[in-house]
């Protein structure tokens, strides 16, 4: 017998399987059984996060309808030379003519009017006006359509749709910035009367900022109050902290309307009292003070909480020891207390600004013209403009912007120094 | 990426109709504004319908505010749910346009007048889109608060005027009629206030009156605002729909009276969504209830004038107030001596650069 062997053997389970193949093969199975438990939320964050985000980022450089729907006349354009300034040979008039009536009957060519109207207006009833009779246009087409509306004789009609026609387009990016762009593709500034994006990214950045700050200096005593305090009392603020959390959105925004208008609850006590007059009434709401008063009540547990939860962590014999050692209650607070909890007034802030950034059925309500901000311009080319690419290019502005702040905050106070809890 | 849209947005309706339950193959998805419209809808369309169809069951949706986008998600996605949807003209046109409403051979598939006249004629001009079924004529027009002025208003000119007017006002927050009343309390001829706003000079005009009041105005977006805003005294007079008025003043006894002068006329109706469910059921339901009748019917329930011609002489009390709904009508001969229809061709055109133009001008 030789024992030496038996120790080399490989050692075996009961049924005679390498204990090494066996538990590798057991941990697989509870590895698959994790990534399983895992793969819902992957999925959905995956259906409900990433594709959607692409899709913005994507259909605000689209441009497919124009080349899909005018394909044989946008292909021959592409040969045209603009700068000739001659019109397009008739070829391109007769394709056209072809895409028109093979859009008429599909029922397509119209939303290239509409599309091409965001850039030129008047597109959308040029082109209702010749889908209409194309099927009846006779050679010399170029005559045909020029009879049927002087402007296709136009050359910036032509040389916009020639400049629309390529599968991509940066047009939306233009009109996001308040930059015009003419149809030969020069850029220029857009007149005084027509300027209104970069305005309302500051506004909103401004206003977002102000909101942040107000509801730090407004959680900050709260938190440490609640932070504090024995846990009887403190329970009890707490639930006055979130049970305006609780509560609906829309009822609180009209509760501050009530509260807030020139005829509300605040204006009559300050007439009663006879500090104001009854002609001197405040204007609170529907402009900016509304938005900013309304937002920093809405947004200001998003503040609390997290403060609240780092001040839980910091015992309280750090200000004894810092009083000890001969600091002022000033001084105490600014070198001990205040730095131990700047990380969870960093993880309050970005919440809050990065909420607000996007808000919209607030200041839609009470923001009147002063106090509206970006998403509220999104949500309208959502929804009632229907220029999508518009408002993919507006949020993905918006976007950039906020990765940018991002960057910078954790350039100066650095990400892992964020503690939600 | 067409495809990945596609795939994704039909895995998420997929889901999302899945946790709601599939629906029954007779239910018909009816999409309108909900509120007291949807009511008057249900009272007099609806609840006929599927007394005479006991397999149908209609289900109220009250998207239409957001219905041409959300008609436009769907039909991307290629499962649209919609079987008919409420919609005012100028959406329906563009929903049209878009290849997303159905064309409908208006004689074909209504009915006629009982006096045999033909569908398309009894609607006459109000078919403004070959994808539109006329339902109401409804306009926005102006509330005042009685007790808050001094001299009552007579004329669009008054709401442009601090002096005879003072205090707040409530305006729609776009340009479209705000930009043709202002033309005409400038004293433009109102036929020919599109031509006047064809040039520049026009529409600067038109800003340089709005500018007069406009430290004045509450913008509103919604609706319901104005008609809270009058009770609440916020605003002596404000522009909204009149059907909004009627229930205020007649329902709610506020002291509020209309001001009648250049009401801005607006059309709301059906469209057929492309690709829509239950084709056969919504074509015998819409020739049911856009009949000569049930439109008569629908103003017993809410202060909308019917869209056929043949409707008006049957329109008669209000179902629960009991009082005479004629003079409560937009197209009540009292009521529109002075009225604009507002151009929808025209606006196709200009939305885009005017209502970019009119929100640079409220942003200054």
């Amino acid at each position: 017998m030789n024992t030496s062997a038996t120790y080399s053997e490989i050692v075996k389970t009961a049924d005679g399987i390498p204990l090494k193949v066996s538990l590798a093969k057991a941990q697989r199975k509870s590895k698959i059984r994790g990534m399983l438990l895992v793969l819902p939320l992957f999925a959905f964050i995956l259906l409900t996060f990433f594709v959607p985000i692409f899709d913005m980022l994507f259909r605000s450089i689209e441009n497919q309808l124009v080349p899909e729907i005018m394909q044989n006349s946008s292909k021959l354009l592409v040969n045209w030379d603009d700068q000739s300034g001659e019109l397009p040979p008739e070829e391109v008039f007769a394709a056209a003519k072809l895409d028109f009536e093979k859009g008429h009957a599909e029922r397509t060519i119209l939303r290239v009017g509409r599309r091409l109207n965001y850039e030129v207006p008047g597109f959308a009833s040029l082109f209702r006006k010749t889908a209409r009779r194309a099927k009846d246009f006779e050679p010399p087409f170029t005559e045909a359509f020029i009879e049927r509306d002087k402007r296709w004789g136009e050359i910036d009609t032509w040389k916009l749709i020639k400049r629309e026609s390529g599968a991509f387009t940066i047009s939306y990016y233009f009109a996001a910035l308040d930059l015009s762009y003419a149809p030969d593709g020069s850029i220029g500034i857009k007149g005084e009367t027509q300027r209104i994006y970069l305005k309302l990214f500051w506004r909103t950045l401004a206003l977002s900022g102000l909101i942040t700050f107000l509801c730090l200096i407004l959680a900050y005593p709260i938190a440490h109050l609640l932070s504090t305090l024995p846990l009887r009392i403190s329970n009890l603020l707490m639930i006055m902290v979130l049970l305006p959390f609780w509560t609906s959105l829309l009822v609180r925004t009209t509760s501050w309307i009530a509260l807030l208008q020139q005829e509300g609850v605040i204006n009559d006590l300050l007439v009663g009292l006879g500090l104001i007059t009854d002609d001197g009434r405040l204007a609170m709401i529907h402009n900016a003070a509304g938005t900013i008063i309304a937002m920093t009540h809405i947004l200001l547990p998003f503040m609390v909480l997290p403060l609240y939860s780092i001040m839980k962590t910091i015992p309280p014999s750090y200000m004894r020891a810092a009083k000890n050692l001969g600091a002022t209650p000033m001084v105490a607070f600014i070198r001990v207390y205040f730095p131990n909890t700047v990380s969870g007034i960093g993880a309050g802030c970005i919440l809050v600004f990065i909420i607000s950034i996007g808000y919209y059925i607030t200041p839609a309500l009470v923001g009147g013209t002063d106090g509206t901000l970006i998403s509220n311009f999104i949500a309208y080319h959502m929804s009632v403009s229907l220029n999508w690419g518009l408002a993919a290019a507006l949020g993905v502005i918006l976007l950039v912007i906020v990765l940018m702040l991002y960057y910078l905050y954790d350039r100066v106070v650095g990400i892992d120094k964020m503690k939600f809890a | 990426m067409k495809k990945i849209r596609q795939i994704s947005l039909a895995l998420g309706s997929a889901a999302v109709l899945g946790i709601m339950g599939v629906a029954n193959a007779q239910d018909l998805v009816v999409v309108s504004w909900g509120g007291a419209y949807t009511a008057s809808q249900q009272k007099a369309y609806h609840e006929p319908f599927m007394a005479n169809n006991p397999g149908v069951n209609i289900i109220n949706d009250d998207s239409a505010a957001d219905g041409i986008s959300k008609l436009r998600a769907m039909n991307e996605a290629g499962n649209v749910t919609w079987a008919l949807v409420d919609a005012v003209a100028s959406d329906a046109i563009i929903l049209c346009e878009e290849g997303l409403a159905e064309p409908i051979d208006h004689d074909a598939m209504l009915a006629p007048a009982p006096d045999g006249t033909p569908a398309s004629e009894d609607f006459g001009d109000l078919v403004v889109s070959e994808c539109f079924i006329p339902q109401i004529v409804y306009s926005t027009t102006f509330g005042y608060r009685t007790d808050l002025v001094k001299e009552p208003p007579t004329s669009i000119k008054d709401v442009f005027d601090l002096g005879k007017i003072p205090g707040k006002r409530a305006l729609e927050k776009r340009p479209i009629g705000n930009l043709e009343w202002a033309l005409i309390a400038d004293g433009v001829d109102p036929d020919q206030v599109y031509d006047v706003l064809d040039t520049e000079e026009g529409v600067d005009r038109a800003f340089a009156k709005l500018d007069t009041i406009r430290d004045e105005v509450i913008w509103w977006e919604k609706g319901a605002q104005t008609p809270q805003l009058l009770a609440d005294g916020e605003v002596v007079i404000g522009s909204t729909y009149n059907g909004r008025l009627f229930s205020v003043i007649e329902e709610e006894k506020q002291p509020i009276a209309m001001l009648w002068d250049w009401q801005v006329f607006d059309l709301d109706g059906w469209i057929i969504p492309v690709g829509g469910p239950h084709r056969e059921i919504v074509e015998e339901y819409l020739r049911f209830a856009t009949d000569t009748q049930r439109l008569a019917d629908q103003a017993k329930f809410i202060s909308y004038g019917p869209a056929r011609k043949s409707s008006a002489p049957l329109v008669g009390k209000h179902a629960s107030l009991g009082i005479d709904m004629s003079p409560h009508m937009p197209t009540d001969p009292a009521n529109a001596k002075n009225t604009l229809l507002y151009n929808y061709v025209w606006w196709a055109d200009r939305k885009d650069d005017l209502t970019e133009r009119f929100n640079a001008w409220l942003a200054q």
